[in-house]
């Protein structure tokens, strides 16, 4: 499972952990988020700015 | 066809660029900024440093790759002294571009206390990558840096300096920090969290003057206490750029003001990020700045467009005990029921008629941000 950064905000989305109350479930990765989520701190969303795949 | 023009490379001036081309593939784009058009976000300045990335590692691009990305000319290192609202052009030393649409995302400044002593004008402020270079080339040698003011840029500095095992003396107008904005029982949470890592406060303190003694710099409080450290950095508050609009007979109070539509006073002239001023409120965060950047790309791209905001509560980068806060609408009457978890704070602001409208969150509590969010949106 990896991690992705928001290049903006530096807010962490873990695969592992996913954003339950997002809707989006633990496990789910990257490439599955759906086009429009945003970031949840800075409201960049997923395709305008890309995210840093850093070391799981 | 004269091109639409932007004042401004910082995070509002470059995300309008981008949403805006999205939209529309054709309309030249014109972007103006007085420095060298790297492309960096400014939030991310006050984590760099424990993070490990040097000020050139933040920026992500530079002004030629961004004007191929944007399909844009950009002109840098070019201050715009005047705007013609008659000529509908913008003018700098030697250089005058017409626009057909002219926005201006001209950010803000760090406001300066005013300060006797023989080294006020040696005290640095952050608010762009050149400010924060110079920063970081002062506290390469530094032990001790002093910070005055403790709001959300002074809380993240001391929080990252002190992370990168710098000893940091916070000089805080009030009680608390960040009190303008949260209970101060959160506040004194903050201040604990980082006096256990070699963060000292002086609060209830104003400073009054700043000497040179010894190789460091002495700073004296209204009290009398000194406070000495090698570096000293002012993050007392962020005033709005509005000269340049003033000084065209765009209409300017605190901010640069707009209406929903992001239009200043002035016919094809649009402000958004932390120069702009809307319904009374100047908003220097970037969620506020995201949904600005979308909607008035709409409306420049020929969908006119009002703008309406989401709940956007403000992320406080403070690892030491992070912090969330969703401010109530400025002057809405009622208090905070402020509950202590064992570890961070719940406190919930309720107005007359016990409805939620706002929320300040730390520790383990941040982690009901979204739950709570849903709450306020669902009034």
């Amino acid at each position: 499972m990896k991690k992705w950064q928001c290049v903006v905000c530096g807010f962490l989305y873990e695969e592992a952990a996913g954003m339950p109350d997002d809707g989006i479930a633990p496990g789910t990765c990257w490439e599955e988020v759906p086009s429009d989520w945003m970031c949840p701190d800075c409201g960049v969303t997923k395709d305008d700015f890309e995210m840093v795949e850093i070391a799981a | 066809m004269n091109p639409l023009v932007i004042i401004g490379t910082g995070l509002a001036g470059y995300t309008l660029a981008r949403e805006f081309r999205k939209l529309d593939k054709e309309t030249p784009l014109t972007i103006v900024t007085a420095d060298d058009g790297r492309f960096y976000s400014k939030p991310m300045l006050s984590n760099a440093l424990a993070s490990g990335k040097s000020p050139d590692e933040l920026a992500t691009a530079n002004a030629a790759q961004m004007a191929k990305q944007l399909d844009a000319e950009i002109k840098t290192q070019c201050k715009i002294t005047a705007i013609s609202i008659e000529k509908k052009a913008v003018l700098a030393n030697g250089f005058a571009q017409r626009y057909s649409k002219l926005v201006l995302s001209v950010g803000a400044h760090q406001l300066k206390p005013t300060l006797a002593g023989d080294a006020a004008d040696s005290i640095l402020t952050v608010n762009d990558l050149a400010d924060y270079t110079r920063f970081r080339n002062a506290i390469l040698n530094a032990e001790r840096v002093v910070i005055i003011g403790a709001g959300l840029i002074g809380c993240e500095f001391a929080n990252d300096l002190s992370r990168a095992g710098m000893n940091v003396e916070v000089i805080v107008w009030g009680r608390e920090p960040l009190d303008h904005l949260m209970p101060e029982t959160i506040g004194r949470k903050l201040r604990f969290a980082l006096s256990e890592a070699n963060v000292s406060w002086h609060r209830n303190s104003v400073a009054e003057r700043v000497d040179r003694e010894n190789g460091h710099y002495v700073v004296t409080l209204a009290d009398g206490t000194h406070v000495t450290g090698d570096v000293v950095l002012s993050a007392t508050g962020l005033g709005p750029n509005t000269t340049l609009a003033q000084s065209a007979g765009i209409q300017v109070k605190r901010g640069i003001v707009v209406d929903r539509f992001l239009e200043t006073s002035v016919k094809d002239t649009f402000a958004l990020g932390d120069c702009a001023e809307l319904d009374g409120q100047v908003l220097p965060f970037v969620m506020p700045l995201m949904n600005q950047a979308r909607t008035l790309a709409r409306t420049l791209s020929g969908t006119p467009t009002q703008l309406t905001y989401p709940v956007m509560p403000i992320v406080v980068k403070t690892p030491a005990h992070p912090i969330t806060i969703a401010p109530a609408p400025p002057g809405t009457p009622g208090e905070w029921k402020v509950e202590e978890l064992p570890n961070g704070v719940r406190a919930l602001f309720y107005d007359a008629d016990q409805n939620l409208r706002g929320f300040a969150l730390s520790g383990d509590a941040v982690a009901e941000k979204q739950a709570l969010a849903k709450k306020l949106s669902g009034l």
